[in-house]
């Protein structure tokens, strides 16, 4: 099993959340996480930052755009 | 034709003929669900809402246009956001905001970025206030906005990508035609960095106890 430093394990804790890691540095990371509490920590905010990310303010085509383009959709298919 | 909304997209196979066979209601069922993913992302070239909706609408013009001649070697999906880049791009361009784009191999090979000191955490990072009530939430979400809009564009495209739209690692390294080694330090980089603007604002509002 890879043995991680804190500052190591930050580094490839994308990878891991990625599962692009390979089975030791994997087992490595899940051991070092078990048993410190600062990277633990870092890695659930850094999930929770993921989450938040994945629930943006809805963002809308203008109304006038919206029509131009079902118009065109409908004169493109008639051509 | 029924309607789509909340149930997702049909896969390809239904969508093309569809398009192909001038089926209203898809295309809606298209321009509901992608529009707002192709306007952030184009944000991340142009500087104005204007533009950003002009390259989308380019973009859609382009799909129509070309529908006939997609021959499916990508997701239709892949497709249409590979479209956007290169409309934004050009656009982009256009109002001297260009990205330097070769820079991408130089990014992927960036040293470590320094987040934990050699021989561990110094101090355990602060616990997050539970997101609770619509202030909070909020408050939240203008400051990810601004994360966001702060971050170089590279990163800002690839975390956009993945994190706000959802898309796989393997689409967007097809829609930006970059490596999985480096798509995955852009996005590293981007959620250290907006991480850190979160656990910066958490630190300045806590409660002395
Ligand atoms: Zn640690």
């Amino acid at each position: 099993m890879k043995r991680f430093t804190c500052d190591e394990l930050v580094e490839v804790i994308t990878a891991y959340l990625e599962d692009a890691l390979d089975q030791t540095a994997r087992d490595g990371v899940q051991a070092h996480l078990a048993c410190c509490e600062g990277c633990e920590r870092y890695v659930e905010q850094l999930r929770t930052t993921i989450s938040v990310l994945g629930d943006p303010p809805p963002e809308k085509l203008q109304a006038d755009v919206y029509d131009r383009l079902m118009s065109a959709f409908r004169e493109g298919q008639r051509s | 034709m029924g309607s789509f909304a909340g149930g997702g997209l049909p896969p390809d196979d239904v969508v093309v003929p569809a398009l192909r066979a001038g089926d209203e209601a898809m295309f809606a069922a298209l321009l509901d669900t992608w529009s707002g993913g192709l306007l952030r992302v184009a944000r991340s070239y142009v500087s104005t809402d204007h533009s950003a909706q002009e390259v989308v609408q380019d973009t859609w013009l382009a799909v129509i246009g070309g529908i006939d001649y997609f021959e499916g070697r990508s997701s239709v999906k892949t497709w249409v956001y590979r479209i956007l880049v290169n409309t934004a791009k050009k656009r982009g361009a256009r109002e001297s905001r260009t990205l330097p784009w070769s820079d991408f191999e130089q990014d992927g090979r960036a040293a470590g970025l320094g987040e934990v000191p050699p021989g561990g955490w110094k101090e355990v990072p602060a616990a997050w206030p539970t997101p609770e009530g619509e202030a909070l939430a909020s408050e939240v979400r203008g400051l990810i906005a601004e994360a966001l809009a702060g971050l170089p564009p590279r990163q800002r495209i690839v975390i956009t990508l993945r994190d706000v739209e959802g898309c796989t690692s393997d689409e967007v390294c097809a829609i930006l035609e970059i490596s999985e080694a480096n798509q995955r330090v852009l996005l590293h980089r981007a959620r250290v960095a907006v991480r850190g603007r979160l656990a910066d604002y958490f630190e300045s509002v806590k409660q002395p106890e």
